[in-house]
């Protein structure tokens, strides 16, 4: 019958209609976690060029060195303000301390991310 | 005179093994009766052989809970005009995360013996269950009096839960708040049942429940609880006390 849990159900915890802030929140905090295991191993791939030697490694660099990278390094570094921040909120709610405020919790987070992804745009943009 | 809007019903349909769909029906409704006066029209004038679950009309049995245009509502207690507007579409489905039984009737038999094995208590002292206004703090001789637990066991925040979607083995929102209301108090089968992969560590914080809730359980402030309790009687058995 149809509407029963299953694990072939995953992906619509990313489905954020008709959703409250705790479930944004949610969303965000999982594709942040996916982002962020994904650009570690592209991070473990790129230090291996290191191995290639230091003309492979600048080589490297030269090729990177353009706004499509600049734009996904700067995902990367919003992606982990947004996870740091909503893990500190995730966890003072675990354990019972400001459960009534966890939605303002949540907007404070988005703030800060906010603020710290147009500090490191115009950074590293200009 | 009464005010009167012209809406939509759309409404889920499965009967046994049959591939599901939607029924439509245009309805004259007012709009200060309730979802579930609209659906009982249906079934009265339109389709006898539509399939619903209801009782109390209160929101004291907990029968009727279904998602009204994509969230879980008591629909009951739903007003029209709450959730729809004059010429709009009203979407009813049954609950998510319980296998259908006939179009909006779900199995909630889940639900219901998990209640039962992690003790909640459906009727309890006035004492032991805070109020929910100060102004309704009982009377210290009216403590020991008898009330109904807040949970009716609707099944909404269970429905509702990102995580009972994938998971059906997830003891879900209204168990574990039962749990909490019952107490640990040493009770080492319920601490096994409770600390464990589909226990309050399943729970990932997205807080769904709360926002469902008719009844002013707020499963996600128990559950946060009962982790403390958890971790509670952990230290406690380590240091053998518990």
């Amino acid at each position: 019958m149809s509407n029963k849990p299953s694990p072939s159900n995953w992906p619509k915890w990313f489905d954020p209609r008709r959703r409250e802030a705790g479930s944004w929140a949610f969303i965000l905090n999982r594709l942040s976690a996916l982002g962020l295991t994904f650009y570690l191993f592209l991070h473990l791939i790129v230090l291996g060029t290191l191995a290639q030697g230091e003309a492979a490694y600048d080589n490297f660099l030269e090729t990177i060195h353009n706004p499509l990278f600049i734009l996904g390094e700067l995902v990367v570094i919003v992606g982990a303000v947004y996870h740091g921040l909503n893990g500190l909120r995730v966890g003072l709610t675990s354990f019972g301390i400001g459960v009534s405020v966890q939605k303002q919790l949540f907007y404070i987070t988005l703030a800060i991310t906010a603020v710290v992804a147009v500090f490191f745009a115009v950074r590293m943009f200009s | 005179m009464i005010n009167e809007w012209k809406i939509t019903l759309k409404i889920y349909r499965q009967k046994g093994q049959e591939p599901p769909h939607y029924d439509t029906f245009e309805l004259e409704v007012n709009p200060d009766e309730y979802v579930l006066d609209a659906i009982e029209r249906v079934w009265a004038f339109r389709d006898r052989s539509l399939t619903f679950a209801h009782a109390c009309h209160h929101s004291t049995c907990g029968a009727c809970g279904m998602r009204v245009n994509d969230v879980e509502k008591l629909t009951c207690i739903t007003p029209i005009r709450s959730v729809v507007a004059n010429g709009g579409v009203l979407k009813v489905d049954p609950m998510r995360n319980f296998p259908v039984v006939s179009d909006l009737v779900v199995d909630l038999g889940s639900l219901y013996q998990r209640m039962d094995q992690v003790g909640h208590r459906s009727v309890l002292p006035l004492g032991e269950e805070p109020a929910p206004h100060p102004a309704a703090a009982p009377a210290p001789e009216d403590l020991q009096a008898l009330r109904l637990a807040d949970c009716i066991e609707c099944g909404l925040c269970i429905s509702a839960c990102p995580v009972a979607t994938t998971t059906p083995a997830y003891l879900g929102p209204a168990v574990l708040a039962g749990a909490q209301q019952h107490g640990l108090n040493g009770d080492l089968k319920l601490l096994e049942l409770v600390d464990s992969d589909s226990g309050v560590w399943r729970c990932h914080s997205a807080f769904e429940c709360t926002a469902v809730c008719p009844s002013n359980v707020d499963p996600a402030r128990r559950i946060m609880d009962l982790r403390r309790q958890v971790i509670g009687a952990r230290i406690a058995r380590f240091f053998g006390r518990g």
